[in-house]
C-alpha cells in the first residue's frame, strides 16, 4: 500500500512536471514567434523546444526573462509544495551585518529601500551578556498568531509550512501585524513605488509582487524559486553563509556553500528558536553566536551611517573597542 | 391612543420641539455639517493619497481610529444595557431616561464602526468579510457581533416608539405632510387595543432580554481583538469584564451629560430630575469604583510580575517623560475624580455631576489610546528605526479632523432625532413625584 503510494505520488509528480515544461515551453515558443523585430544578435543559440515537439534554436537576444514568473495558480499557491516542510537556519556566529541580504531581498522583490522583509538588529540578551546581530525574517511559525486573527483568510498556512499573504484578497486590516509578536509585516501605507512592468504583472501569493497599496505583506521564503530548485536571494547574497535554507523532510539544508543535515546541524550547535515560550512554534532556528567568525563592531564599523544611527544606544558598546 | 392626564402633560410639553426645528437647531446643523465636511475632505486625502497620511505606520497600526471605535462602540453597548435594565425593572423613575440610552445606543453603533472602515487600508474590499469570512478571527466574531447588535437596537428603540408614533399620528400635529405621513407608517396601525399592547409589551420586554447580554457579548469581543494578541497589556484574561464595565461606565457618564443638556435646552426639568441626577451619580459612583479596581489589578499585576515587556509597558505608562501624565489624567479625572463628587453630599448636584461625568467621558477616551497606543509601541523585538514616526505614533490633522466629524456626526444625529422623537417618552410614562416635589416643580414648569 504504502509503495503504491509513493509510485503513485511519482507519477503524479511527473505529470506535474511534465506539465509545467509543457507550460513553459509554449510560453517560450510564442516568445520566440512573437520576436520577429529586428535586435541585435548577441551569436548565442538557445535550444527551445517547440509547441509541436520541434527543437528549435534562436539568438538569446530574442529571449525575454522573465524572472517572476508566476507558474502556478492562485489555489496552488494557497495548498503549498507537496511532500516539502521548508525551514531556515540562521547561524549567529557569522553574522556581521553585511546587509547583502536585506539589498538582495528588496532587489528581487522590487521593493524601496525603507521597506525590510528581512533585516539585522543588534540583540543584547542582558546587560552583562555580548551583543550580536540577528538577521530576522518571517519566521513562518506552525502556530502563527497572524493567520489565526485574519478574518478573510488573506494570509494563510500551506502544507510545506510557509505562511503567504494574498494581497488581493487582504483587506489591510492590519491585525495580522497587531498579532505578530515579531513584528515581521509591514504595511504599504502609500501607493508603492514599483516599476512599471511589474506593476502590471498578476499578482499571486507564492511572487509577492506587485505590492498593493493598503495591504500587509512580509518574507514569503520565495517560493517561486524554490519551485525551480533555487535558494532565495537572501541566502545566495550573503557572503557568510549565515543562512541555511532547506526542506526539513529531506533534512537537508544549504547555504549556498554547503549541503549539511538539518538535524545534525541543529543539534551539533545547539539551535533555538526565538521566543519558544510564546508558543509560535516558529520555522527559523538560530545557531547562538559562538565562537563568532567577526567581533561584533566590525558591523558597526562598516556599515553606512543611516545604519549606524540605528544602534545608537549601543553606540557606547560598540564604538568603544574600536 | 389614549394617554393619561400626565402623558398628555408630557406630549403638549413637548410639541413644540418636534414641531419646529427651530434656529438654534439650525445653527447646530450647519456647525455639524461643516464639521463633517472637513472630515470628508480629509478622508478624501486619505483616499487619495493613502493612509500615509494618517500617523499610523508599520509598529503603531492603529491610531485614533480605533480609539474612536471602541470609545463610541463602548457608548453604545452602555446605552443597552441601562436602557435593557430600567425597562425590565419595576423602577419607574428611570423610564423617562430610557429613550436617551435608546438613542445613544444606535446612534454609537452607527458613529463607530464607520471609524473602522477609515482604519482599514482597503475600504474597497469591505465585501471580503463577508465572501471569505474566516470564523477563527475575533475580527469576524466582532463583524458578526456589531452587525447583530446594530440590528437589536434598531428594533430596541423602534419598539419603543411605536406607541409614541401613533400618539403623534393621531396628535393633529402642525407638520409638513411628509412628517406626518411618516408617523402614520411608522406607527405600524397601533391603536392601543389590548392585544396591540400585549404584544408590543413582550416583544419589548424580550429584546430588552436580549440586549442586556448581547452588549456583554460584544463589549467582550471587542476587547478580544486585542486580548487574544500576545502583546503586552493586551494579553490579559480580565479584558473582556474591563471592556464591558468601561462600556458600561463611560456610558453612564455620557447619558448623565446628555440628560443635562436636554434638561437645560427643552426645560426638561419635570422629567430629568435631580433625582435622576443622583441616581446615576450614585451608578455612576459603583461603576468608577469598580472599573478603579480593575484597573489597579492590571496595572499593579503587571508592575509586580515584572516580566520584561510588562515592565517596559508600565513604565512608559507611569514615566512623566513618556504617557505618565495622561496616565494620571485618565486614572484621576476618570476614577477619582466622580467618585468624591457623587459621595460628597455637597457636591452631589446636577451641575458638578454631569461636570464630573463630562470630564471621565473624555478621560476615559483618553483611557482607551493608553491601552492601545503604548502597547504598540512596545514590540517585542527592539526597533532599531530610525524612523521617528515609526517609533512614536503621533496623529496627523486628518485623523484628528475625521475624530471631530465623528463626533459631529455623533451630536448631529442626536439633533434631528430628538426633533423627530420626543426626548422624553411620553406614553408609558408614570408620575413618580411626590407631592412636594410636583408642588415645587410644577411651579417651576408654568
Amino acid at each position: 500500500m504504502k509503495q503504491e503510494e509513493i509510485n503513485d505520488k511519482g507519477r503524479r509528480d511527473f505529470i506535474k512536471t511534465a506539465a509545467i515544461a509543457t507550460v513553459a515551453a509554449t510560453a517560450c515558443g510564442s516568445l520566440a514567434c512573437s520576436c520577429s523585430s529586428k535586435k541585435a544578435t548577441t551569436g548565442d543559440k538557445v535550444k527551445l523546444l517547440s509547441p509541436n515537439g520541434e527543437i528549435v534554436e534562436i539568438d538569446s537576444a530574442y529571449l525575454k526573462h522573465e524572472e517572476h514568473m508566476a507558474i502556478v495558480s492562485k489555489l496552488e499557491a494557497r495548498e503549498g509544495i507537496a511532500g516539502k516542510k521548508f525551514v531556515m537556519v540562521v547561524d549567529l556566529a557569522s553574522c556581521k551585518n553585511a546587509r547583502s541580504c536585506v539589498s538582495a531581498c528588496q532587489k528581487w522583490h522590487y521593493r524601496p529601500k525603507e521597506t525590510e522583509w528581512l533585516t539585522v538588529k543588534l540583540l543584547q540578551d542582558s546587560e552583562k551578556a555580548a551583543p550580536y546581530w540577528f538577521p530576522k525574517q518571517c519566521f513562518h511559525c506552525d502556530n502563527p498568531p497572524c493567520v489565526k486573527v485574519c478574518p478573510v483568510d488573506a494570509t494563510f498556512k500551506r502544507q510545506d509550512g510557509l505562511v503567504l499573504i494574498d494581497n488581493e484578497r487582504c483587506i489591510g486590516c492590519k491585525f495580522c501585524m497587531a498579532a505578530c509578536p515579531y513584528s515581521t509585516r509591514v504595511f504599504n501605507w502609500d501607493e508603492p513605488d514599483q516599476p512599471f512592468d511589474i506593476r502590471s504583472l498578476t499578482s499571486n501569493p507564492e511572487t509577492g509582487i506587485p505590492a498593493k497599496v493598503g495591504t500587509v505583506e512580509k518574507c514569503d521564503f520565495c517560493p517561486d524559486r524554490a519551485r525551480e530548485g533555487l535558494l532565495p536571494p537572501c541566502v545566495e547574497a550573503c557572503p557568510n553563509g549565515v543562512f541555511y535554507f532547506g526542506d526539513e523532510n529531506e533534512d537537508t539544508v544549504s547555504n549556498g556553500l554547503e549541503t549539511v543535515s538539518f538535524s545534525q546541524l541543529i543539534k551539533d550547535r545547539a539551535a533555538y528558536r526565538y521566543q519558544e515560550e510564546l508558543g509560535t512554534k516558529p520555522r527559523v532556528y538560530y545557531l547562538p553566536p559562538k565562537d563568532r567568525a567577526f567581533p561584533v563592531e566590525k558591523g558597526y564599523q562598516d556599515a553606512d551611517s543611516a545604519i549606524k544611527e540605528r544602534f545608537k544606544d549601543y553606540k557606547d558598546l560598540l564604538e568603544a573597542k574600536e | 391612543m389614549e394617554l393619561n392626564t400626565y402623558q398628555q402633560e408630557a406630549f403638549d410639553y413637548q410639541r413644540k420641539n418636534i414641531e419646529t426645528y427651530g434656529k438654534r437647531a439650525w445653527g447646530w446643523t450647519v456647525f455639524y455639517v461643516l464639521c463633517i465636511l472637513a472630515g470628508l475632505y480629509a478622508l478624501y486625502l486619505q483616499i487619495a493619497k493613502g493612509h500615509g497620511v494618517t500617523g499610523m505606520r508599520d509598529n503603531v497600526v492603529w491610531g485614533l481610529f480605533i480609539v474612536n471605535f471602541i470609545f463610541f462602540i463602548g457608548l453604545s453597548y452602555a446605552g443597552a444595557i441601562i436602557a435593557g435594565i430600567l425597562h425590565l425593572s419595576k423602577v419607574t423613575w428611570g423610564k423617562p431616561i430610557i429613550r436617551l440610552a435608546q438613542f445613544m445606543t444606535l446612534i454609537s453603533v452607527i458613529v463607530g464602526p464607520i471609524f473602522i472602515l477609515l482604519c482599514v487600508g482597503r475600504f474597497d474590499r469591505m465585501h471580503h468579510l463577508f465572501i471569505y469570512p474566516r470564523i477563527q478571527s475575533p475580527l469576524t466574531w466582532d463583524v458578526m457581533a456589531v452587525v447583530t447588535f446594530f440590528a437589536g437596537s434598531v428594533l430596541f428603540l423602534y419598539l419603543a416608539l411605536i406607541k409614541d408614533f401613533s400618539v403623534y399620528r393621531d396628535a393633529k400635529l402642525n407638520i409638513p405632510k411628509w412628517k406626518q405621513k411618516l408617523y402614520k407608517i411608522l406607527a405600524l396601525g397601533y391603536r392601543g387595543a389590548a392585544s396591540q399592547k400585549r404584544h408590543l409589551l413582550i416583544s419589548q420586554n424580550l429584546m430588552a432580554i436580549i440586549m442586556i447580554p448581547l452588549s456583554i457579548v460584544v463589549a467582550s469581543i471587542l476587547s478580544w481583538i486585542f486580548g487574544m494578541t500576545l502583546r503586552p497589556g493586551w494579553h490579559s484574561t480580565i479584558f473582556g469584564p474591563y471592556f464591558v464595565l468601561g462600556a458600561v461606565y463611560s456610558g453612564c457618564g455620557l447619558l448623565i451629560v446628555a440628560m443635562w443638556f436636554y434638561r437645560k435646552m427643552y426645560k426638561l426639568d419635570y422629567y430629568f430630575t435631580d433625582r435622576h441626577f443622583k441616581y446615576l451619580g450614585y451608578i455612576m459612583l459603583v461603576l468608577a469604583a469598580g472599573y478603579g479596581y480593575f484597573t489597579f489589578s492590571e496595572y499593579f499585576t503587571d508592575w509586580f510580575g515584572s516580566e520584561k515587556w510588562d515592565s517596559e509597558l508600565i513604565h512608559k505608562l507611569f514615566s512623566p517623560a513618556e504617557y505618565g501624565w495622561w496616565t494620571f489624567f485618565a486614572n484621576f479625572a476618570g476614577i477619582i475624580l466622580p467618585i468624591a463628587i457623587v459621595a460628597i453630599p455637597a457636591t452631589r448636584k446636577p451641575g458638578p455631576i454631569t461636570l464630573v461625568a463630562f470630564i471621565m467621558v473624555i478621560a476615559m477616551w483618553v483611557k482607551r489610546y493608553l491601552i492601545i497606543v503604548p502597547t504598540l509601541e512596545t514590540t517585542l523585538l527592539p526597533m532599531q528605526d530610525t524612523r521617528a514616526e515609526y517609533v512614536k505614533y503621533a496623529a496627523t490633522w486628518p485623523e484628528w479632523a475625521l475624530t471631530i466629524a465623528g463626533i459631529a456626526t455623533f451630536l448631529l444625529f442626536f439633533t434631528v432625532m430628538s426633533k423627530f422623537v420626543t426626548v422624553v417618552p411620553v406614553s408609558g410614562l408614570e408620575d413618580t413625584h411626590t407631592q412636594h416635589e410636583q408642588h415645587q416643580l410644577q411651579h417651576e414648569h408654568h
